[in-house]
């Protein structure tokens, strides 16, 4: 499964580097047992709010797209970086198409786990838009702000 | 009317450039049916019965003459000649060839037109009242709103792949002429007593299988705080909307699952969390929307015109087109003119290439270069000087377009059932022809008064036949079509769905049923009753009994 990860605004495809995954179930039952985990992996039908605390500690989060119609991981990762400051990876996992990366990497994800698609598609496709009409977990600038940031028309 | 900028032309170029490139992924076989729906249905491109359909945003049903000569030219070029008007203010193309499809889109941007979001599990083209920015009941011209939430759900990244469709309509009068309870967003624009302008809002109407009229979850939200606001009730339904079944996927299963006053609080929640971030558009971006919705430059004018009044003493046809189709302007002077695309024995919604260049000519010459697309399926030249109604009405009627029926009997919506789409159980158009043939006679249309009839040709509803005044429901029965009736059902401010009344009817007693329901009416109505008082005030035994008694 390649693996590409973000770096600036570029893709850079990344060997598989080992973690240790933990589920949330199995990190809340045996914390103790589990101290080494690197990865917690989070199913999109957690509420992230009550994860808040535990995600101290991990260096990566994994979201969940059991389908690429399941849009439930945008809101999640969105959360996890605006709310809860994650600063950590978020890595999508699962059914997901090259042209949803660039929307993923709006909502807060650095890392993806890609089965068909080779990298330098996926890297075309975060470019297909220059501008975005609103904020979000990135940094792009909503063009509300570059049109007041413009010079006044002559 | 909204002009794009540099920033709104090059996204739209930009998201041509992308389906371009998904087709010729598609049409070299490097993307399958599968892989390449999910890329169509963003661009509304579907595929129906026979071919694929092409539906084209008209956002918030606000179109300029320049845009609709270019609709003309799409129909003739790449489609059978004609188009047709939806009931979410959009004009869908029946026959065009995926190849095409891309250069389609190539000749939208070029007016500021395009097809996106209008499929898809995403925020949809977001509708409005036709009147808007020239009706004499408006707080204000709620288009403004309309596209700040163009732009603000335009690509929006956390919410493209919602558990279901998500449709907005925004109004600013107390006549609801958007059915904005029948939304999963419905806005209401309304002034408070202290003079504050803001918006009531309302979540979780729908139509489909289970209708739902909207909940208001907050009377009063000020005007700065829309887009954090809609923002907080998208995210939690993105979180919480069911994903196990499609029929239960729609905000309004969410909204009545857990009750009201729950998802209230779910809002309200994780608005206070965002409602300080960045979300909402500065003062600066708002005025600057505004100013393109600047009411055009009216004539100071009497506000009866002689020349009017002498045509109207002289020509009945055309009085009764004013008295029927034309509508109370605020400018005085002027007034509003329904164009209906409800011919009797017609397909409502469909218009033809010359028909639509007529239609641009007209709004070039005499409304301020603007065309409105109504969600009743019709169009309307919103701001016509009184003095210009008899040459209007007169080219109108020479392309057949003046038919005098706004809300009457015989102004039908129609889903395209059978005739075009692949759920359909029985169809639809036929049905509505025939009734409107049943009806002709403008004199008796115009005694029975406001009715409105709406027909779906399966339970998806789309022909909103659960807010019928006469709702008309296509069912298949081991595969025989048979049409139920629904009565009482209504769309705008009196919101209510529609009651089933009895067992089906073949396709040539639902017509007769139509009829009988009619005459029973008219012989019990009081005073000025509509068909759907005079239900209201009787209840439904004694229609049922008239349709089903003699039967
Ligand atoms: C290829 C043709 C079409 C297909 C396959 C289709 C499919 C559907 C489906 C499955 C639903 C139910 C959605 C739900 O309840 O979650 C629906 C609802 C609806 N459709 Fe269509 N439709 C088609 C054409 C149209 C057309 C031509 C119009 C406008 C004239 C239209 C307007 C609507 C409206 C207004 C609703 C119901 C309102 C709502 O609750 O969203 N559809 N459609
Ligand atoms: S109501 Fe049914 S038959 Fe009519 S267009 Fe919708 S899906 Fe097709």
């Amino acid at each position: 499964m390649p693996l590409l990860k973000l770096f600036g605004s570029d893709f850079v495809p990344t060997l598989e580097e080992p973690l240790r995954e933990v589920s949330l179930a199995d990190w809340r039952a045996k914390t103790q047992a589990q101290a080494d985990a690197t990865a917690l992996v989070i199913e999109n039908d957690i509420n992230v709010e009550k994860v808040a605390e535990d995600l101290a500690g991990f260096r990566v989060i994994i979201l969940m797209f059991p389908t690429f119609k399941d849009g439930r991981a945008y809101s999640q990762a969105r959360l996890l970086r605006e709310r809860f400051g994650f600063t950590g990876e978020i890595r999508a996992r699962g059914d997901i198409l090259r042209d949803q990366v660039l929307f993923m990497v709006r909502c807060g994800f650095d890392a993806f786990e890609l089965a068909g698609d080779d990298a330098a598609a996926v890297r075309a496709a975060l470019a297909d838009f220059s501008f975005a009409y609103q904020p979000a977990a990135d940094h792009i600038e909503p063009v509300w702000r570059r049109r007041l940031d413009r010079p006044a028309a002559a | 009317m909204y002009r794009y900028d540099e920033f709104d032309a090059t996204l739209v170029g930009e998201r041509v450039s992308q389906f371009r490139g998904q087709v010729e992924r598609r049409l070299s076989g490097a993307l399958s049916e599968d892989q390449f729906k999910p890329l169509r249905l963003m661009n509304g491109l579907y595929l129906q019965l026979h071919a694929y359909m092409l539906r084209v945003a008209v956002p918030y049903g606000t179109l300029s003459s320049r845009q609709m000569h270019k609709l003309a030219h799409i129909a003739r070029k790449y489609d059978k000649g004609y188009g047709h008007f939806t009931t979410r203010q959009n004009i869908q193309y029946n026959w065009p060839a995926l190849v095409d499809v891309p250069d389609i889109l190539d000749d939208l941007a070029e007016v500021e037109m395009h097809a996106i979001q209008t499929s898809g599990n995403c925020i949809r083209n977001v509708t409005s009242d036709q009147y808007a920015g020239a009706g004499a009941d408006e707080v204000e011209d709620p288009r403004i709103w309309c596209e700040v939430i163009r732009q603000w759900s335009t690509f929006h990244p956390e919410f493209t792949y919602l558990p279901r469709k998500f449709k907005i309509a925004v109004t600013a009068s107390q006549n609801d002429r958007a059915a904005i309870r029948l939304h999963d967003i419905g806005l209401r624009i309304h002034k408070t007593d202290a003079g504050e302008v803001g918006f009531e809002v309302i979540v979780g109407g729908g139509l489909g299988r289970t209708p739902y009229i909207g909940h208001t979850i907050r009377e009063f939200l000020p005007k700065k705080h829309l887009l954090s606001y809609l923002e907080a009730v998208l995210r939690v339904y993105n979180l919480e909307g069911r994903r196990d079944n499609l029929y239960k996927a729609r905000i309004k299963i969410l909204v009545n699952a857990g009750g009201a006053q729950k998802f209230t609080d779910m809002v309200e929640a994780e608005w206070a969390a965002i409602r300080k971030s960045e979300i909402d558009l500065p003062a600066e971006e708002v005025e600057r929307i505004r100013a393109y919705f600047a009411p055009p430059d009216f004539e100071v004018l009497p506000a009866e015109s002689a020349a009017l009044e002498q045509k109207r003493k002289g020509d009945t046809a055309f009085a009764r087109w004013l008295r029927v189709n034309t509508v109370a302007h605020k400018s005085p002077g002027y007034a509003i003119a329904n164009i209906s695309l409800k011919p009797v024995g017609g397909i409502p919604g469909d218009i033809s290439d010359v028909q639509m260049e007529a239609v641009a000519d007209l709004a070039a010459h005499y409304s301020q270069d603007e065309i409105r697309a109504t969600h009743e399926q019709n169009l309307v030249l919103p701001h016509v000087r009184k003095d210009d109604l008899y040459a209007v009405w007169q080219a109108l009627a020479a392309q057949g377009l003046a038919t005098p029926n706004i809300r009457l009997v015989s102004d039908i919506i129609a889903c395209p059932g059978l005739d075009y789409c692949a759920l359909a159980n029985t169809r639809s158009i036929p049905i509505a022809q025939r009734i409107s043939e049943r009806f002709a006679d403008l004199e008796q249309q115009e005694d029975i008064g406001e009715l409105k009839i709406k027909i779906s040709g399966c339970i998806n509803a789309c022909g909103h036949h659960h807010v019928g005044h006469i709702g008309i429901l296509g069912v298949d029965k081991k595969g025989e079509e048979f049409y139920q009736i629904t009565l009482g059902g209504s769309g705008a401010e009196d919101a209510s769905l529609g009651e089933i009344v009895g067992r089906g009817l073949s396709s040539g007693d639902a017509v007769g049923a139509v009829e009988k329901l009619v005459d029973y009416y008219r012989e019990n109505r009081q005073d000025n009753e509509r068909f759907i008082d005079t239900y209201r005030r009787l209840g439904a035994d004694p229609f049922k009994e008239a349709l089903y008694a003699a039967a």
